[in-house]
């Protein structure tokens, strides 16, 4: 008898197996495009098979997303691609459950599920592409848009007071935090893997680059000048160290963070170490970003993990509660369920 | 039929059998009365009899004890005859208090009965029910006197009852609505063995208040026994209903468990994505219960994320529905568009109530049709299935979910909040005799070249079912317009117009697998043709039936459960009869869609008082258009 011997180790999948056949259709330059990559490169790494991960999205520039990847993918309606996306992984926590958003579809429209998805925890991965601005509808201002700025809608400026997407989602008790930005692929690559690591809802804000209506609104933290001055990149356990030279660190003066010059008697052990569990000073972190408009000091904008902690998910309370129920109680028969408990007989 | 019963020296009580009786239980919406009413309509039940309620309750929790806004009632219409309704006006009005009566007292027939409780109609009471100060109590002004009126002091008499009991004031005024429902059993001849056992296993942890519920109970059926008041009882014999064994039945009861059935029976888990709104939070109440059953339930943040999250458990290979009512089916029209082109199977339950905005949210309504039908943005036809009783709730929504599912299309339920709340006897169906729901997930590709198409069709227009996690079967689907077959976004113009009519061929074709319209009663030819829909069946019915009696006046009724498609045959029958009249408890919405679809001059008879018809009302309006030239 001949036996032939197949071949049966798994096939590393490579970025090439997580590109649909669909042509990308944003604008040249869009930051989406190494948003987009770095998803790619990065999945085949994490293991677990194609079929397996869902791409949800809503409306906006960034929801086209999932029209690019070669996985199950849905594109939905504003706002709605978390509620959806805890639909898909409550009724099958098997899957591998991504949304992909932007500051409008989550923080505006999409609001009220944003902070009940964080809080139910389901796990699932968040990716927030942050331009500070409506693309799609041609350049209105969004919650994450400064105050003053002109746009379409406002031509004057805007008077609306803008959300900080990491202090609102902490205080919706998100169980990770993290930033990134289009221009760093290497640190994006870094984050969404810590992301797809994180047991529960992992929310990632990339600061993501409009060409068309807000160009250049992130590029303080991109170009070779300005960069490492305003670029804070947080590890956990390690200092907090920035500046041209990373001869800037900043301190806790009780509860108040002070920028220091390293040397002169100020070593980076006398600096605030990050800890990604310490919720308080994730918050303080979260802060950064108005505490340069507020206080005269200005703030570099920290990137990388603000906060993670271990807290159980929706999907797996759900099922882990049908399990329990199931063993005390057994499963009722369809006939039982039909005659209830009480029934009479008519001859 | 009149016998006398017990003719000790000293009195005469005689037992008047009949065939059927509404009684009314009204009291302050703390007073127990949906309790009471439940107990008397369980234990006629277990007596064979058939019957038909009609809990009415405030929108409010609590209103202010002792006013109108307060008042709940609860109606039950039994018998030894068939019922399909609970009754156009009542035999018996048990009220608690002056508001009660002064509320429902326009429906109890003349020369009914009215049992008070005194305690109800003192000066504090009536102030609050609106009499004018220094009134009279109606109890004792002379304006009943055309009705049999027994004066009793329910609280006086339970306190009495309870002096021992060791409990609380509070919580022996809690225990005078089983004095009255002692009385009440007394007076129908009812055995309270039923309710004794109810309570049993109600408060079998707490022994004082068990044995002060019980004590209650029996003092009032002492008290029917003892006292000279009552001159007459009542005997209903059991009816004769179709042998078999039977169970009572509430719709949104009815509603939860046909959902489970249908899950069970497609080899489908049942994923329910809902946010409370009254009248279907029932739903929501009944299957959370089912964890053991492996139904999901999920009390979402809002409205759309219930629809949302239920399209989610879809997508995945589940059977997602939503339950709401007219506010929540609103707010998930975008999604329910959503669904229309993912053309994924959802269940979207309506159970209308009064209309619009937040309306008479306790009261009853059926006009949510033409938003079923149209209520969304561009070209997005749906199935829509309507319930006919309360134990129709489980077959309809049963048929629902095999459309849903094997047709690959979101489904608009509707019931409302008469059938969803009333109950009735249910010969319940048993595993095996459920039909089936034919499902298969596709698995492998579905072209020539190795590809999967996912909006590639059957004949029926229907297109695969993938869930995610099968291996190469990979595919987006979207919100965005799709190409034919590849479901790739497309903005051809051509193909937009030809992917509109595939969608609304499908829905059209459903309507190859639903069964002909016929007459529910009367004959395929007549004068009048009375069409109905929904909840107005026992109305309609009972009219009709009652005509065809009488025999003068020529009537037929034919009930729609589908309400979209409508029944191939529709057309055809409408043409059979001279005269069609709508009845509708809206301002004419199926009337609309049958004149625009058949060009048929229906006539139609509107409702909207957060009631339900009347069998009287239906009765006169087919004998005026019958006699009209």
């Amino acid at each position: 008898m001949e036996t032939s011997t197949e071949n049966t180790a798994p096939v590393k999948l490579t970025a090439k197996d997580f590109t649909s056949d669909q042509e990308v259709k944003w604008c040249p330059g869009c930051g989406d495009y190494s948003i987009l990559k770095q998803v790619q490169t990065v999945l085949p790494d994490m293991g677990g098979d194609r079929e397996k991960y869902v791409f949800v999205s809503g409306i906006g520039c960034s929801s086209r997303f999932p029209y690019y990847m070669a996985t199950y993918g849905m594109h939905s309606i504003h706002g709605r691609a978390p509620a959806i996306a805890t639909g898909v992984k409550a009724a099958n926590p098997e899957l591998n459950v991504w949304v992909v958003t932007g500051d409008g579809d989550l923080l505006s429209i999409g609001g009220n599920h944003f902070i009940h998805v964080m809080r139910r925890n389901p796990n699932i991965k968040l990716m927030m592409f942050n331009n500070e601005i409506y693309g799609l509808t041609k350049g209105q201002y969004s919650p994450t848009s400064s105050k003053g700025i002109v746009t379409k809608s406002t031509p004057y400026g805007s008077i609306d007071e803008p959300f900080n997407p990491a202090e609102l989602a902490l205080g919706a008790k998100t169980s990770f935090f993290a930033r990134t930005i289009d221009r760093d692929p290497k640190h994006m690559q870094a984050v969404i893997h810590r992301a797809n690591k994180h047991h529960g809802t992992a929310f990632v804000e990339v600061y993501q680059n409009c060409p068309v209506f807000n160009d250049g609104v992130f590029f303080i933290f991109t170009e070779k000048e300005t960069k490492k001055e305003e670029c804070l990149f947080i590890e956990h356990g390690k200092p907090l160290v920035f500046g041209q030279t990373e001869n800037k660190g900043i301190k806790l003066d009780g509860l108040k963070p002070v920028i220091v010059e390293l040397g002169n008697g100020v070593s980076k052990d006398d600096l605030w170490i990050h800890d990604e569990e310490d919720k308080t000073k994730a918050f303080m972190l979260a802060r950064f970003a108005d505490l340069s408009k507020d206080s005269e000091t200005h703030f570099p904008r920290p990137f990388g993990v603000f906060f993670r902690e271990d807290r159980p998910c929706i999907d797996e309370d759900m099922a882990k509660q049908i399990e329990t129920i199931q063993a005390k109680k057994g499963r009722t028969s369809l006939n039982k369920i039909l005659s209830g408990e009480k029934t009479w007989t008519i001859v | 039929m009149e016998t006398i019963l017990d003719s000790t020296p000293q009195r005469t009580t005689i037992i008047k059998e009949t065939d059927s009786v509404v009684v009314r239980f009204s009291g302050d919406s703390g007073d127990g009365m949906q309790l009471t009413g439940m107990q008397f309509t369980d234990t006629s039940a277990f007596l064979g009899q058939d019957i038909s309620t009609f809990p009415e309750f405030p929108a409010e929790i609590r209103a202010p004890a002792g006013t109108l806004a307060g008042v709940s009632g609860f109606q039950v219409h039994f018998g030894s005859k068939e019922i399909y309704t609970p009754g156009d006006m009542y035999d018996v009005l048990v009220v608690m208090n002056s508001a009660a009566l002064k509320s429902d007292l326009p429906r109890l027939r003349k020369g009914g009965i009215i049992v008070a409780n005194v305690a109800g109609f003192d000066s504090k009471n009536l102030k609050l029910a609106g009499y004018p100060e220094g009134a009279k109590s109606p109890l004792e002004d002379g304006t009943l006197e055309n009705y049999q009126v027994y004066k009793i002091d329910v609280t006086k008499h339970t306190k009495d009852a309870l002096k021992d009991s060791g409990l609380g004031m509070k919580e022996v005024d809690r225990c005078k609505n089983m004095f009255v429902l002692g009385v009440l059993f007394w007076m129908f001849d009812k055995s309270m063995e039923y309710t004794i056992k109810n309570l049993q296993e109600k408060f079998g942890k707490k022994p004082e208040l068990l044995n002060a519920n019980l004590i209650a109970l029996k003092s009032g059926w002492n008290y029917g026994d003892n006292t000279e008041i009552f001159t007459t009882r009542y005997k209903i014999s059991a009816a004769k209903l179709p042998a078999g064994v039977y169970r009572n039945i509430s719709g949104n009861q009815g509603l939860a468990i046909g959902l489970i059935a249908a899950a069970e029976k497609a080899g489908v888990p049942l994923f329910l994505g809902s946010y409370p709104i009254t009248p279907a939070s029932d739903v929501l109440h009944e299957l959370s219960k089912y964890k053991a059953n492996g139904v999901k339930t999920f009390q979402a943040e809002d409205e759309i994320a219930a629809i949302c999250s239920a399209i989610g458990a879809a997508y995945t290979g589940s059977l997602g529905v939503t339950t709401t009512s007219g506010p929540g089916m609103a707010l998930k029209a975008e999604a329910m568009g959503l669904a229309v082109i993912f053309e994924i199977p959802l269940l979207i339950c309506d159970i209308q109530r009064g209309g619009p905005s937040t309306g008479l949210p306790t009261k009853t309504e059926q006009a949510d049709l033409l938003m079923a039908m149209h209520g969304r943005h561009g070209e997005a036809p749906l199935p829509i299935v309507a319930a006919a009783t309360p134990a129709d709730c489980f077959d309809a929504v049963y048929e629902a979910v095999r459309i849903a599912l094997e047709h690959m299309t979101p489904v608009i339920f509707l019931s409302d909040g008469y059938i969803a709340n009333g109950a009735e006897p249910w010969r319940f169906p048993t595993e095996d005799q459920l039909p089936p729901i034919n499902l298969k997930f596709t698995t492998t590709p579905n072209s020539e070249n190795g590809k999967f198409l996912p909006y590639k069709r059957d004949d029926r227009g229907v297109r695969p079912w993938v869930k995610p996690g099968t291996k190469g079967l990979e595919h987006r689907i979207g919100g965005l317009e799709k190409q034919n077959e590849t479901g790739n976004v497309s903005y051809d113009s051509k193909n937009h117009e030809l992917m509109v009519k595939l969608r609304a061929e499908k829905i059209e074709k459903i309507a190859d697998s639903i069964p002909l319209a016929k007459p529910d009663s009367g004959k395929d030819k007549a004068k009048v043709l009375v069409l109905g829909w929904g909840s107005t069946y026992g109305a309609i019915k009972t009219a009709v039936l009652e005509l065809l009696d009488e025999g003068v006046v020529d009537v037929a009724h034919v009930h729609l459960r589908h309400m979209n498609p409508f029944p191939k045959n529709l057309g055809q029958i409408l043409h059979g009869y001279d005269k069609v009249l709508i009845p509708e408890m809206n301002t004419g919405q199926l009337r609309q869609l049958i004149r625009a679809k058949y060009l048929v001059p229906a006539e139609g008879f509107s409702k909207v008082q957060g009631m339900p018809f009347t069998t009287e009302e239906i009765k006169e309006k087919i004998t005026e258009l019958h006699n009209s030239k």
